[in-house]
Order: structure tokens, then sequence, then C-alpha cells
């Protein structure tokens, strides 16, 4: 469900990696717990990020969320699709409802990113505990 | 809306016109006798800038037309003198109609703010001896009551804390807030410039000291803390999070929301808070959202007292009271005049009319009503924290969710049994979360016939979802679509008129 080659965070974003440039969502995990989203906030183009920085939000009808961003780095591209159709991060999550691009600052902070294992047992737990 | 109904046996339930669709030229209420003294021009008396020529698109009614919108309107409403009104940590207690005879004192009503000290006494020893009141309920040192509402005194109360680290050479930068915290503490840090972050709460549904350890640094502020927290539960580790983030130079700012657990049991002045806020319009019953505005006092410890906003109640040689605006540490002002007067003249008269005694009782009958619902509900419904439950009580919609209904199906049904529902999918940390704060007003019976209906509600989950899933069935208009309301929002009364159309 949650494609390999991606890497996760705790706050349920995701970053796939092509080069210098990092491309950011959210997780389908995440999309289905907060429901219907009605409304995107996301950065400048320009701004930069401090890893685990929030960059903006998601409101669904039951609670806005923060959005962190998995990696340091300067946004290069937002999705601005998103403006008009929210509803598009509950249909496609980890395709056509990314959220920005950012230009990594330093790949090495990839690799404390979760894999898609560490990632699946990570959501498991917290079902868990619930 | 719906088409109108035009039968008029039927009017209470059906829908109302806007009373601008009701207007026709011409019609208009009682008239006045003619004019049997001199005229006065008001543009030459007032100046014309004071003068509004006409007001367009007024309408125009009848005077039986105005009483009978606003009376059918005003039957469309569910309040607490309809019936209970469980809504979690908003305390939706009986707004006691003494307060209103009090309020309504024509030495209180008619008194205008702009009157000399000398002659305000009266009000100012109201103001003084409710300051007093809520001193000794509290257990702190010293009160301002011009906050107007709860995160208005959270503002209050972070901007002084602000101050005083200023003050001290020590700014900081970060407030702390659990993740059980209601939604204006981490709103009202960030609006006074704070960065926040948040504290994880542990399996008993409080606040884990381990990451608050690892939080407090010197870069902290202090800490905002619901106690009991949005679960309902007291915070036992209380004295030790106080120390925690005194010996890091924080402060400990206590959100009073959840006060109607505490009166006249526990006095966060005893266990470490340095900074409050009560919310009037909970705990000392004064009339809630849209009945009135809220009043919403800070109170702060000893070293705090500087910094509360101007101008402050001071005693003179010889009793009289006058305002004092000379205190050049003070955060500023936060409201016109003493604050919201007639919202602090009901509480005081609440306070007055149940004394010690009466405060304690409804302490320890809120806390018992609520615990009487969770005992009863809990085979129904998933408790998921099993820490004893103070004023409220929280489950979730996990053995419903296997049915398909949701937390706010619940609600939606609970409407068709004549309850407003309790508060939904908050606290955030439970996952479909019904959080149900019945306060001391309810009477046994009250309760049951509440329980009943959720018991029913519980039972249908499982025979017939979809009934719960459509609800509500008996109301004038059916389920919002609240997905569609916020993508595509409708903000005009009328669709906005084409350039052709308007041609």
């Amino acid at each position: 469900m949650h494609p390999k080659e991606y890497r996760y965070t705790k706050e349920h974003e995701w970053i796939k990696a092509d080069g210098a440039t990092g491309t950011v969502g959210i997780t389908h995990y995440a999309q289905e717990k907060l429901g219907d989203i009605v409304f995107v906030e996301l950065p400048a183009v320009g701004r930069k990020l401090e890893a685990m920085e929030s960059f903006g939000s998601v409101e669904s009808v039951k609670a806005v969320s923060d959005l962190y961003s998995p990696v340091a780095g300067e946004v290069t591209e937002v999705n601005s699709s998103l403006k008009d159709n929210p509803a598009l991060v509950n249909q496609d999550p980890h395709g056509g409802a990314w959220l920005v691009k950012v230009k990594i600052a330093n790949p090495k902070e990839l690799d404390q990113l979760l894999t898609a294992d560490a990632y699946q047992k990570f959501i498991e737990s917290e079902a868990a505990e619930q | 809306m719906s088409e109108k109904i035009r039968k008029a046996g039927r009017h209470v339930t059906q829908s109302e016109a806007l009373i601008f669709e009701t207007s026709a030229a011409g019609k208009h209420a009682y008239s006045l006798p003619p004019l049997d003294v001199p005229g006065v021009e008001a543009a030459k008396t007032l100046g014309t800038e004071q003068v509004r020529r006409e007001i367009e698109g007024f309408p125009e009614v009848s005077e039986i037309e105005i009483i009978r919108h606003f009376t059918r309107l005003s039957t469309w409403n569910y309040g607490v003198d309809t019936g209970m009104y469980p809504l979690g940590s908003c305390t939706m207690k009986y707004n006691a109609r003494v307060n209103e005879v009090v309020a309504r004192l024509e030495g209180l009503a008619t008194e205008h703010p702009c009157q000399p000290d000398e002659l305000s006494q009266g009000c100012l020893k109201i103001l003084r001896l409710l300051e007093r009141c809520l001193r000794e309920i509290t257990g702190m040192d010293a009160v301002t009551l011009q906050p107007a509402a709860g995160a208005h005194g959270e503002l209050t109360g972070v901007l002084i804390i602000r101050a005083y680290q200023e003050s001290k050479g020590d700014p900081r930068e970060v407030i702390l807030v659990p993740d059980s915290a209601h939604g204006t503490n981490p709103a009202t840090a960030a609006t006074a410039g704070y960065r926040v972050e948040n504290i994880k709460s542990n399996r008993a549904g409080r606040m884990d000291l381990g990451s608050l350890r690892e939080r407090m640094t010197e870069r902290v502020a202090g800490l905002m803390i619901t106690n009991p927290n949005t679960l309902g539960i007291f915070e036992t580790d209380i004295l030790e999070i106080a120390e925690v983030v005194h010996h890091r130079g924080g402060l400990v700012y206590m959100d009073g929301a959840n006060m109607n657990a505490l009166v006249g049991v526990a006095r966060p002045g005893d266990f470490g808070m340095d900074i409050i806020h009560l919310n009037l319009h909970k705990t000392f019953s004064t009339p809630h959202g849209g009945g009135g505005p809220g009043a919403g006092p800070v109170a702060v410890k000893k070293f705090l007292e500087p910094f509360l906003p101007v101008p402050v109640l001071e005693e003179r040689p010889g009793g009289t009271l006058r305002w004092n605006a000379e205190r050049p540490q003070s955060i500023g002002r936060v409201r016109a005049f003493g604050g919201n007067f007639g919202v602090l003249v009901r509480a005081l008269a609440y306070i007055l009319a149940n004394g010690p005694d009466g405060l304690l009782a409804t302490t320890r009958d809120a806390v018992l009503n609520a615990n009487y619902m969770r005992k009863q509900l809990e085979g129904a419904y998933e408790l998921p924290y099993q820490s004893p439950s103070l004023h409220e009580c929280v489950f979730s919609d996990k053995k419903q969710a296997r049915h398909g209904v949701t937390t706010m199906d619940i609600a939606k049904r609970l409407i068709d049994y004549g309850f407003h529902p309790y508060t939904v999918a908050f606290p955030l940390i439970v996952q479909g979360a019904l959080m149900i704060e019945p306060t001391e007003s309810e009477s046994q019976e009250e309760l049951e016939l509440f329980i009943e209906a959720m018991r029913a509600i519980a039972a249908e989950a499982e025979t017939e979802p979809e009934l719960v899933k459509t609800a509500p069935h008996t109301t004038r208009v059916k389920r919002l679509d609240e997905v569609t309301a916020n993508r595509k929002p409708i903000l005009r009364w009328k669709p906005a008129p084409t350039p052709e159309a308007a041609d």
C-alpha cells in the first residue's frame, strides 16, 4: 500500500527522492484517518525549511493537521491543483496529490527516515494503541 | 432551503422566510404621534458624519410580522432551557434565573461605564468582591476581570508570561502544550508569538512526565496545561509537572475550562499553577455561546501582579475604590472598561447564591453525574482510558465503527431522541471520541433518559446501522453535507447578479 521506494515520517508524510529533488506528500493512512480533505495550505516557493518544520496544513471536516517537511531544503514547487481540488489528497495521496517539491539540502537525512516496512510497523503499533 | 409550506398550522416547524423576503414597501410598525415640540435637525446638532440618510434594502414589515418572525426562529433553538446539553468541555449548566434578576436591577443595568469612579462605587465593589471570590476559589493572589472569553483570557495569560520573562532579561521562544489540550491553547501561544511543541499523553491519559522533562529546556517559556484534562482525567503528577517547569525557569499556565471539576475541592494556586483563566460562562453559570458575551478572568500569583492589564481596581484609604492605570509593567488594556460587567454580575450572583458549601456540592454533583453516565454506558460504548473520570467522560465509537457507524452518526441520531449531541471527535487523541459532560444541573431522571437513548442507539448501530447513518430524521433539514459545504461554500444569500442580469 505504501510504496517501497518512498521514505516516511512518524507524522505521516512521505518523500520521494529523485536526485536532489524530493517530492513530499501525506500517506494513504493519513488521508484515511483525516477523512474528507476540504482545504490544503501550502508554503510559498523559495521558502527554506528545516527538517520536521511545519510548512503548511491540511484541513478535513474533523481537524486541521500540520504538515512537516521530512528533510531540510528549499521549496521549489507547490502543487497548485490542490487549491481547487483538495479531494485529490483522498483519491491519490501517493501520486497526483503531492504537496511540495524541495531541493534537498542534505541527502543523508533521507537515511534517517522510515522505510515502507518500518512505517507499516509504526502505523500498526499506533493502531494497536487505540 | 426547501419550499416554504403555506399552511399556517405548521409554522413553528417549517422553513421561515428571511425577514428581507417578507418586506413590502410601505409596511411599518407603530406610528409616532405628530411632533408637538420644535424639530431638531440631526445633521446640525450631531454633525453630518453622524447621520445616515437611508438604509438600503432595510426590510419593511409590520410589527406582528417582526414578532412572529423572531418568535418562530426562537423555537428552532435548542438550549439548556429546553433539554440536556451534554457538550463535553463546555459545561453547559443551568443559567440560574437569580443571576438574571440581579443583572437587571436598575442600579446595575442602567449604570454607565463612563461615570466617574466616585459615582460608581457600588459597581466597583461588585467587581472587587468577585475578584476576591475568584482569588479564594483558585488559590491565586490577583485577578483581572477584563478578558471577554476563555481564549482571550489565555492570550492575556500568555502575554503576562512574555512580559514577566522579558522583564527578567530572559525572553523565550517555545510554549509546550499537551496533545490533549483544547485547540485554543496552541492557537493562543502562536498568536502571542511563541512556537508550539507538543507533549504526548501516556496510556493512562495523562501527560507523559518523561516527555515533559525532555522538552523542558531554557528555550521554553512555559507549559499550558488543562487540569482535569480534556479526557476528564486529573493530572495526578501536577506537583511534579510544575516542579519540572519551574526548575528550568518556565511558568505553568492552567486552562481553567474544566474548573467545574475542582471548585471547592482543589485550588490551582495550591498545586503550583502560576496563571489560570476561568470561563465564567462555564463554571460560573453565565450564559454561554450565542446566549451572550462570555468572561474569561485571569488569576495570577503575586510575582505576576505588576503585569496584569490596566486599569486595576485599587482601594484608597477610607475604602473608596478607583481604577488605576499607572502600572508601568502592565501588558496594557485587553478590553474596554472593566470587562463584560453584566456577565461578571451574574457570576457573582451565582457564587453568592451557592456559597462555599453550595459550590462544593455543585462540584461533587458534577463529578457524580459524569461517573454515573460512565458506569451506565461503558458496556455499550468503548472506554479508551480507564483512569477515573471527573466532570466528564470520553468514550470511543470503536464498537459501533465495526458496523460503519461513527461518533458523528451517533451524535446526529441523538438529535432524534431529543438531546443536543455530546462533543464529537474530540479530544483528538481518542479516535472517534464521544465526549460527554452532563454537569450538575441534570437530575437522575434526565440522565437516565439520555442513557436510554444512548443504549438504544448502540443497539440500532448493530441491527439497523442505516437508520443511524442517515440521522437525523425528525429535524426540519436533513444532515448537512459537510464536505461539500466546506469545499464549495455558498457564502451569499442569493447568487451574485451576473453582469447581464444587472443590466
